[in-house]
């Protein structure tokens, strides 16, 4: 059971503070602060103190960090660390659902609908309820905004496509936008479906692909005051496990698949559609992981040279390829490199001037920043190190090369949303929208 | 937290409240009293206010009254005369027509934690719990627990505790989670909720309508239940068998703890249930968020103790990304030499690699350090791969790698050769004690095979003046002694020059150069699932170490005999932690606790005398190590290590902890043929007592003749 939970910013102002068992006292906080910032770093989920202080012996604190602020948990039982890790991230979530985003100015701003949602979920330290559905019954509060809402802020467009049949595109910044908002009659019919892959792949110095898993998940982010069901058609010919196969030719594949309680799957077997009565809000509808059996080519190739060049200095040629098709881009690509531990000064030349470089000589790593990549193009840098003491060993100690990036309206599956059907038909125009987008959880090239 | 001007806040809001202009605009009224809630979440006190907010209570606005109830619940210990004047409007809420008023007032009446408030509660209570609307009775079932805090001294009221146990079969399902919860924390004393068969079978077949968290919880409840037949076993088995495979963790893990120890007779059955949880943990280890993918690392270390080629097919998964924290990494390294085999010990190396040079310099010292364990199985693979780092010439690799150098020769002696190649020349690139420690000892050890060792023992003695640690300068005196005595023309002039320099003496002990038979050690004995069940789904397994793999080795800087090398076998000595002293004391007050680590063992092994040496005439059991292992500690003895059930010589090192004296024993069967030859038991005891030593010896023989009984 839970006995005190609390939000706190990163500066250990205090948000938000609910006891809910009289077990200790507001000092705890402090406690615990101490304990998670007395080294640097992020410190593990789990921390126990008061060996020390006599009135938190004993006392678990367990904590999750998002949106840049410390959700935090303190227990004198021993529960379930994934029920409590769970919770917590259940409580962001609803924050997000709530406040439209996560941040410590929404947070302050909703104080007292966070108040509200805590009474409601917990009482004497158990978890009641999370379920959008009850919750919405029970939270008067109004939804405090930071700034008025417009669906279509320039800024962001084209960041994630939108495959139904309107030809608008959706703005990703749509979903961050608080659930309340639909008590007004702006908006308030729009339903969201995404999906979302993680990407981690291991590629070795001699091109070869040596892990590559993906984690994909299906959620719905809903508006709509009320729907009784909705139809997701995914690919038909989606096999699920290895010895399965649908279909001709290229068949989407899964080796794993989890789906959310809430979830029908009476048509799922034969024509791969879930049945789900989506609640207001965010919810995973269908979780699905691939393991080590790509089926396109990874989207990136580099090919590094490393040479010593006269002196002390270093040069690193690096030539990335994008293998995505030519109509898909990749966006905020960025390239990581370590780079030998005495490197003092780096020089560049980069093929075009919206591409940056830097070094970064906390982590002794080279950056190079690439907004936009087309599908099918090749990018090529050069970098030059003064490195003095520079050794042969040195350049050991180059690589592996990590990227980051995202891949609007691409899965790396396949998957595909075939179609989106409510029933009952909702009155007026209920708009729809299909958002898919690959990240780099972890994409790794050794040199 | 400082917060200035502290009081004038205070002020200005008693003035604004109590101002009837402000009182009669409700929106003004409203906006002072988030003013009072934020002022006292940011640690101010404002109960100064507590009276003007119990009026405020008295309103229609639901946002208001939930505000102001919180204020009250923080405050009601400080101001209890106030708070009775709030009571008359809790109570009247308690009867309002709308049940979210009704669930609300109660809730809250409840949670004002003050003496005498059960007097005003508790008729309250007893009408919620026949309320029609479910939202009411779930307050009111926990209102019985908080009651029942409030009033510890008085009796367990009968009437509630069977009120409540009917009202485990309420039709809403959070209604029935907190009847248990609430029997939990009013029984407590008398150890709980009493699940018995119809209650367990209620539960079973109301999970389905459960949410998650209601589900893990009743499951954790279940935990305490035993089933009467084999036949009932296997029907619960079957009906939890679908939330094994549950996406949601929480449920996962409450189910899989729940099939462990119900089929903790049945081990085939348990090495199933962990293959078919094994999915679902995986993508707990690979979750979104990170806290998760922690807790589930953690787990799945454990499930490793026991089952290590369980996940030896998916080490990819624990490979390191490159944004995780470095808490996540550290346990990734771990778990991935746990689950090293044949199959992927190249590639598990090569990853392992490239940590290595990682810009954290604890992950790479990890990271060597993890090698230098794969080492002990794979050595040739690994020493190529160190001796590799060797040349990058890095302060802080160079140091790492010289320590894993040195466990590696004390656990593989055929490893020494290529190693004594290896560290010529290092140390130039040395600057920590713990690194020039381990160079030192390789060099007084292993200094008749490497070529430059005086030379390198010269400089240090040329240096001796700047060296700050007393640890390397001991060290350096045992290494130039060592070799003095196996290269004596070389090292005779500056051992002269060192004892000349260090004319305080110091006492210095020849150890062995290595120890194969302790190498047993290492083919570390699969641990029986319900050695970790318990502490399975607990916030134990996230706790304990968390700052490397392994714990630097340091048993060298504290004591005197350095000629003993830490054992870093961190992980055979986590298996003692489960023992907690609590447990019963044993026939002649022997006891587990305090935990000795293998390195402690060690060291007072090589110092003590030998206080007996018996043959004890009869064979070793034939039964599995692991019978032995649990037979003994049935009398509170700890086995440390043993040697695998058909290895011979076989070995066993055991202790324990009697009458204030600690017990260290050996038990050796040294031929081939059991029948022809007794054990034989070595005994050390620190401080000497033999009437104890009588009765240990007593005791242990025993243990070992009921084994063989047992067996034969």
């Amino acid at each position: 059971m839970i006995s005190q939970v609390f939000i706190l910013t990163t500066s250990g102002d205090h948000l938000i503070y609910k006891d809910f068992r009289g077990e200790a006292g507001v000092d705890a906080i402090r406690t615990f602060y101490e304990a998670v910032t007395a080294l640097s770093g992020d410190q593990p989920p789990v921390v126990m103190v008061g060996l020390g202080v006599q009135s938190h012996k004993g006392m678990h604190f367990v904590h999750v960090k998002q949106g840049g602020l410390y959700w935090a948990a303190s227990t004198k039982s021993n529960p379930s660390p994934f029920t409590v890790i769970e919770f917590l991230n259940r409580l962001a979530a609803l924050t997000k659902d709530y406040c439209g985003s996560l941040s410590e100015k929404s947070v302050r701003m909703n104080f007292a609908l966070i108040y509200e949602l805590l009474d409601e979920m917990v009482d004497y330290g158990y978890i009641q309820t999370t379920s959008t559905d009850m919750l919405k019954n029970f939270i008067q509060t109004e939804t405090m905004s930071s700034k008025p809402f417009s669906l279509f802020e320039l800024g962001n467009v084209g960041l994630f496509g939108a495959e139904t049949q309107q030809s608008k595109v959706a703005p990703s910044a749509a979903t961050s936008r608080p659930l309340m908002f639909t008590r007004g009659d702006q908006g308030g019919n729009e339903i969201f479906v995404d999906v979302i892959e993680r990407l981690s792949v291991i590629i070795g110095s001699n091109g070869v692909v040596m892990k590559a898993d993906i984690e994909g998940e299906i959620r719905v982010k809903c508006y709509l005051p009320g729907c009784s069901e909705m139809r997701i058609g995914l690919n038909e010919e989606l096999s699920i496990g290895k010895s399965q196969l649908r279909g001709y030719g290229m068949a989407v594949r899964m080796d794993e698949c989890s789906f959310h309680q809430a979830v029908k799957l009476d048509e799922f077997d034969a024509y791969r559609i879930l049945k789900i009565c989506p609640s207001q809000g965010e919810q995973t509808v269908m979780q699905y992981q691939l393991c080590d059996d790509l089926p396109c080519a990874p989207p990136f190739r580099l090919f590094p040279t490393v040479e010593r060049d006269i002196g002390n200095r270093l040069l690193i040629y690096l030539k990335l390829r994008c293998d995505l098709s030519p109509k898909s881009v990749a966006l905020n690509v960025s390239v990581t490199l370590p780079i030998p531990k005495g490197s003092v000064s780096l020089s560049q030349e980069l093929s075009s001037p919206d591409q940056s470089a830097e070094l970064q000589s906390k982590n002794k790593a080279l950056q190079w920043d690439i907004p936009r990549f087309p599908g099918g193009a090749q990018l090529s840098a050069l970098f030059k190190l003064e490195v003095p003491g520079l050794s042969s060993a040195s350049l050991q100690e180059v690589g592996p090369v990590s990227l980051c990036f995202e891949l609007p309206k691409h899965t790396c599956t396949g998957l595909q949303v075939r179609f989106l059907r409510l029933t009952p038909t909702q009155p007026g125009s209920s708009q729809r929208w299909v958002r898919y987008v690959t990240h780099s959880d972890s994409y790794t090239i050794r040199i | 937290m400082p917060y200035f001007g502290s009081e004038e806040t205070v002020k200005e809001l008693k003035r604004a409240l109590s101002n009837p202009n402000i009182q009669s605009d409700r929106l003004r009224y409203r906006n002072y009293i988030f003013r009072v809630i934020r002022s006292m979440t940011q640690g101010l006190d404002v109960s100064a206010l507590f009276m003007e907010m119990v009026k405020a209570s008295a309103t229609v606005d639901i946002v208001q009254k939930k505000l102001v109830y919180l204020y009250m619940c923080t405050y009601a210990s400080l101001k209890p005369d106030l708070v009775l004047l709030a009571i008359n409007t809790l109570r009247k809420d308690c009867a309002d027509p709308n049940p979210m008023v009704r669930g609300l007032a109660l809730r809250n009446m409840c949670n004002l934690r003050m003496p005498g408030i059960t007097e005003y509660i508790q008729q309250p209570i007893m009408t919620g719990l026949r309320d029609k609307a479910p939202y009411v009775r779930r307050v009111a079932v926990l209102g019985c627990a908080k009651m029942q805090r409030l009033q510890t001294l008085t009796e367990i009221d009968a009437t509630i505790v069977n009120e409540l146990y009917g009202m485990l079969r309420d039709p809403d399902p959070v209604v029935m989670v907190n009847c248990l919860r609430a029997l939990e924390e009013i029984l407590q004393a008398e150890g709980g909720v009493v699940i018995n068969k119809p209650i367990a079978h209620h539960l079973l077949n109301r999970l389905k309508d459960l949410d998650s968290w209601a589900q893990s919880e009743v499951l954790t409840f279940l935990l305490r239940y035993r089933p009467r037949s084999e036949d009932e076993l296997f029907d619960i088995l079957s009906l939890l068998d679908g939330f094994l495979q549950s996406g949601h963790t929480p449920v996962l893990a409450a189910t899989l703890r729940l099939f462990l120890q119900l089929a903790a007779e049945h081990p085939a059955v348990q090495v199933d249930a962990l293959v078919r949880a094994r999915g679902p943990l995986l993508n707990a280890c690979g979750a979104q968020s990170r806290e998760l993918r922690f807790a589930g690392l953690c787990h799945v270390q454990k499930i490793l103790k026991s089952q290590p080629g369980q996940y030896g097919a998916h080490y990819k998964r624990f490979f390191c990304s490159y944004s995780e924290p470095s808490y996540i990494k550290f346990r990734k390294i771990e778990i991935l030499v746990e689950l090293v085999n044949d199959e992927n010990v190249g590639l598990v190396l090569e990853e392992l690699r490239g940590y290595c040079t990682d810009v954290s310099l604890e992950l790479a010292q990890a990271a060597i350090a993890a090698i230098g364990r794969i080492g002990r199985m794979y050595s040739e693979k690994c020493l190529d791969i160190l001796t590799g780092l060797l040349g990058l010439k890095q302060e802080h690799i160079t140091s790492a790698v010289v320590q894993t150098f040195r466990d590696l020769t004390w656990h593989c002696p055929q490893s020494t050769v290529l190693v004594c190649r290896a560290v010529e020349g290092c140390e130039e690139t040395i600057q920590d004690a713990e690194g020039k420690q381990a160079l030192l000892w390789l060099l007084g050890v292993h200094g008749g095979k490497i070529n430059s060792a005086p030379y390198v023992l010269e400089g240090y003695i040329n240096g001796l003046k700047s060296e700050m640690s007393s640890a390397v300068k001991v060290e350096l005196l045992t290494a130039a002694v060592q070799l003095f005595l196996v290269r004596p023309a070389e090292m005779q002039d500056m051992l002269g020059r060192l004892l000349q320099y260090c004319i305080e003496t110091r006492r210095v002990i020849q150890g062995p150069e290595s120890d194969p038979s302790m190498g047993v050690i290492i083919g570390r004995p699969e641990e029986p699932v319900s050695n970790w069940v318990s502490t399975f789904n607990t916030l134990t397994p996230l706790c304990g170490r968390v700052t490397s793999p392994e714990p630097t080795t340091s048993g060298c800087t504290n004591h005197t005999t350095q000629n003993v090398v830490a054992d870093p076998l961190a992980g055979t000595s986590e298996e003692t932690e489960v023992y907690t002293p609590e447990d019963k004391q044993g026939v002649i007050g022997m006891s587990l606790g305090p935990t000795l680590l293998h390195e402690d063992f060690e060291r007072l092994w090589l110092e003590l005398k030998l206080s007996l040496r018996e043959n004890l005439g009869f064979p070793g059991p034939r039964s599995s190590p692991e019978t032995l292992q649990a037979a003994l500690q049935l009398v509170k003895m700890q086995t440390l290590a043993f040697s695998r059930a058909d290895t011979l010589p076989w070995k066993a090192y055991i202790y324990t902890h009697c009458s204030g004296t600690l017990v260290l024993a050996e038990l050796l069967q040294p031929t081939a043929e059991p029948e022809s030859d007794g054990m034989v038991l070595s005994i050390k005891q620190k401080p000497e007592d033999r009437q104890v030593l009588q009765e240990f010896v007593a005791v242990l023989k025993t243990v070992l003749q009921t084994l063989i009984k047992g067996t034969s």
